[in-house]
């Protein structure tokens, strides 16, 4: 654990990245295999099973701390993240035993074979040898969640450096349902074909934000269709047998059954990109519709009847079982045409057509359609670009839609966790309703760290009432509150619900008699809804 | 039970006396514990501190009517005694016992429990009621001993200075930034300082308070001479324009708050270095012990978790606001 150790500090120690990879690089050059693999897994979101419940950890920290258990749940919220106070509760260790991370995490599997004595006692022993850093890993590794400022593709950048392969190979390679317990390092990243893995997705292309049109140059160097207002997946058909992801990289094939019907229509070798849309009688329905079957492991009948989805296919990723992303935007979408063109309209598939115009104007306008299409707005794509992997600036531009706003003001107030522990970020915002307020969403984002020390300065000072973790505070801040959409909630006091709200703006200039009301709300979702 | 000390809108006040100790609003007699902002401020009739302590508060205050006393004399205000006694803060940092008729009230402003290297020592004292801070009153804060925080420092410093990279430190101007300059090694490279500290050191010294030798930033300073220098700023001047002149430069906080991951990550700072003016638990816990008091006041910080867990230890624990939440929060403490 001590390498691991060393790198889990090296990495957060500094804040430049190009330290952060050599650090990595490092790792992978001098770790055994079992570890690397282990890291590489943690890196990407893999994380051993878990063995023993939080609060069975909670209780046995305050107890190995001689504390009242209260005393660490008031902690919690103000360290931000629960290995850390688990950590910080305990006593330093007594002793000290070097074992690898890979055997950390054997000794983890062993304990998940034993009652709750033997599971307490190996966990005691295990906090009673390891240092400091170590142990917080250690914890870590216990509660899941391992997130430690590493993305992963600054993983696979340093894993490039080390092992001299291509980071877009890399990319591939490590995609897919893989754990340290079905692969081995050199399985995983030595041998040289990702493809072996029959269920592995490539990975997803990703636009950023347009930033400035005039530098995009011709209409016609681009290929644009609709944003599509659904789920990101990609469709795997490779001997016989189907696979679809989500962009996060979950297997959802369960969920939406009826696309196992595409197994009919699309011929063997197919990968598909496209978007799964809520669909019916030739239109997409709204976000809202098709959130009723995210989530849903299984699907009822009824909801399948209700909501129906399809596969809005826009790209096409590989053909015959080989690979295309190299070609061009233009051939690929010939090719995807190609195999679609046959398809009846029975099968739960489109393709996502190409939006027709001539100056960037002629696009504004198709735009501003958008909402009406229950689109999110426009993607540009450069017809001679290539597939790529990942987040990349200059081929692929998303043009959304400016969301929906109101002004509302905020009434509650409570701390964020991790690294906004200790910081007043997550309030509950109101609109006026006559004399009442009626509060109708919380929002936790779009404010700068020096606004929201300034806003935990007012907190602390005007809190009228504690509720636990949550301060009321007096009506007085007024914030322009950006979302993507509303629905009606039965559950909310309000009635509506929003999806993605977020603070666009402080509005100091704002005072609290010119809020939005209650009625402005249900106007929307009239018109939005 | 007599109330001694009451808790007004104006601050802290002794009726018997007619004196009032780190008052927020402006009243005729003022004790001071100490002379960061929150605890020392304008518009007083009258000041007392200790001798220590006003050479720092004649600087920020301007003209002020002051009487200085050494740390454990008494001195009878309208019949009341009261004596200052080292809290170990920052250099002229008090606790003010007041004792009257055999009840005796000790206000300890702010205060740590161990050596910094600076200030005097902190000295327990017994009383009746204590009147306590709690910034750091929860059991996840326990800090690192003065000599390992020192190393890491100097290791830190001491890289940067062989790579030819700037070391940016942030700390509070006043006891944090010349407790650091005692506890570096100034034989790695040259030390610069921002005028706002550079102010306190001319004045710490100016009382017999020895400091390495430092060089004030200024517009033209020789910045290729001085590679590899450790840079002292205050927390706003660290993201500051004045701040990018030093290039390389590898950031780090030197703070209590450092002692969490999220605050460290959230400051973007390369280095968080856990050095506090503040008691850690134990030394709150300990504190508190050893004055043996039975009634125990709770202000700023983790007031209610605190008085809660003294309430369960068998004390008679309250909490009182007042406004020594500092404007400085994570930054100062």
């Amino acid at each position: 654990m001590k390498n691991f150790a060393a790198l889990f500090t090296a990495l957060d120690q500094t804040t430049k990245t190009s330290l952060k990879v050599a650090a990595m690089a490092e790792y992978f050059r001098t770790a055994s295999d079992a570890d690397k693999l282990w890291c590489v897994a943690l890196f990407s979101g893999r994380r051993p099973k878990r063995v023993i419940t939080t609060k069975l950890l909670r209780e046995w920290a305050a107890q190995k701390a001689g504390l009242p258990l209260w005393l660490f749940e008031e902690c919690y919220p103000i360290v931000g993240d629960l290995a850390e106070t688990i950590n910080l509760f305990l006593p330093p260790a007594e002793e000290h035993k070097e074992r690898s991370l890979s055997n950390w995490i054997k000794e983890l599997k062993h304990l998940s074979t034993l009652d709750e004595e033997g599971r307490k006692s190996g966990i005691l022993a295990a906090w009673n040898t390891l240092h400091r850093t170590e142990r917080f890993l250690f914890i870590k590794l216990l509660t899941g969640g391992f997130r430690i400022g590493v993305s992963q593709k600054l993983m696979t950048r340093a894993l490039a450096q080390a092992t001299g392969q291509d980071e877009a190979v890399l990319t591939h390679k490590l995609m897919g349902n893989w754990t340290p317990d079905t692969t081995t390092w050199v399985d995983l990243i030595e041998t040289d074909d990702p493809a072996a893995d029959l269920s592995r997705p490539y990975p997803f292309y990703l636009a950023h934000g347009v930033e400035n049109l005039d530098q995009l140059g011709p209409t016609s160097d681009w290929f644009i269709d609709r944003k599509w207002d659904g789920i990101r997946g990609q469709f795997i058909l490779r001997q016989g047998e189907h696979h679809l992801w989500s962009r996060g990289e979950d297997l959802m094939t369960d969920r939406f059954p009826e696309l196992a019907k595409l197994r009919d229509f699309l011929p063997d070798g197919t990968v598909i990109d496209g978007e799964i849309l809520a669909f019916q009688d030739e239109k997409p329905m709204s976000f809202n519709a098709l959130q009723k079957r995210i989530g849903r492991k299984t699907v009822p009948k009824k909801l399948l009847a209700q909501t129906p989805v399809i596969l809005m296919a826009y790209d096409l990723l590989e053909i015959d079982g080989k690979d295309i992303r190299h070609e061009t935007l233009e051939k690929r979408r010939n090719l995807l045409a190609n195999i679609l063109k046959n398809s009846p309209i029975e099968a739960p598939l489109r393709l996502s057509s190409e939006v027709i115009g001539t100056t960037w104007d002629d696009f504004a306008k198709e735009r501003a359609r958008s909402r009406d299409l229950h689109a999110e707005g426009l993607m540009l794509k450069r017809r001679d670009s290539p597939y790529r992997a990942g987040r990349r600036k200059g081929d692929w531009w998303k043009w959304k839609i400016d969301p929906l706003t109101v002004d509302a003001v905020m009434i509650y107030a409570q701390a964020g966790s991790g690294r906004r522990a200790n910081l007043f970020t997550d309030f509950t915002f109101a609109v006026k309703n006559g004399n009442d307020l009626v509060p109708f969403t919380k929002a936790y984002s779009g404010l700068t760290d020096e606004e929201f020390r300034k806003i935990t300065t007012w907190v602390k000072r005007n809190t009228l009432q504690r509720f636990g973790p949550v301060r009321s505070v007096s009506a007085e801040h007024v914030f322009e509150i950006a979302f993507e959409g509303i629905q009606a909630s039965p559950r909310h006091k309000s009635g509506i619900a929003l999806r993605f709200p977020r603070m666009l703006r402080w509005r100091h200039d704002k005072p609290m008699d010119e809020i939005n009301t209650l009625d402005d709300l249900k106007d929307m979702l009239r018109t939005y809804g | 039970m007599s109330n001694l000390l009451t808790f007004t809108p104006e601050g802290i006040y002794c009726a018997a006396g007619d004196f009032h100790i780190d008052p927020w609003l402006p009243v005729p007699l003022a004790l001071i514990t100490h002379g960061h902002a929150d605890h020392s401020r304008l518009g007083m009739g009258a000041y007392m501190a200790t001798t220590s302590a006003a050479p720092v508060m004649r600087h920020r205050l301007g003209e002020i009517k002051m009487d200085t006393v050494a740390y454990g004399d008494v001195t009878s205000i309208n019949g009341v005694d009261v004596s200052f006694h080292p809290a170990g803060h920052v250099p002229g940092s008090a606790q003010i016992r007041v004792a009257h008729k055999g009840d005796v009230w000790v206000a300890s402003g702010d205060y740590k429990t161990v050596d910094d290297g600076l200030s005097e020592p902190f000295e327990p004292v017994r009383c009746n009621a204590f009147i306590t801070e709690s910034t750091f009153g929860l059991p996840v804060f326990n800090w690192t001993p003065q000599d390992i925080l020192a190393d890491q420092i100097n290791d830190w410093w001491a890289r940067n200075a062989a790579d030819g990279v700037f070391s940016l430190l942030s700390c509070y101007a006043l006891g944090k930034a010349q407790r650091l300059l005692r506890a570096v090694d100034p034989s790695i490279a040259p030390i610069l300082t921002h005028a706002a500290i550079e102010n306190t050191n001319r004045i710490m010294r100016g009382q017999g308070i020895a400091l390495p030798d430092t060089t004030l930033v200024t517009p033209d300073l020789d910045l290729k001479a001085h590679k590899g220098a450790l840079v002292l700023a205050t927390p706003s001047a660290l993201n500051s324009t004045w701040a990018r002149r030093f290039k390389p430069a590898s950031s780090a906080f030197a703070s209590g708050w450092m002692a969490l991951r999220g605050v460290r990550r959230r400051r973007a700072a390369d280095r968080g270095f856990i050095m506090s003016d503040h008691a850690d638990w134990n030394g709150l816990n300990d504190a508190i012990k050893h004055t043996g008091a039975e009634r125990i006041f709770v202000t700023h910080g983790y007031t209610s978790v605190f008085s809660r867990w003294l309430s369960e230890q068998g004390y008679d624990a309250k909490v009182v606001q007042t406004q020594f939440d500092d404007d400085a929060g994570e930054d100062g403490a």
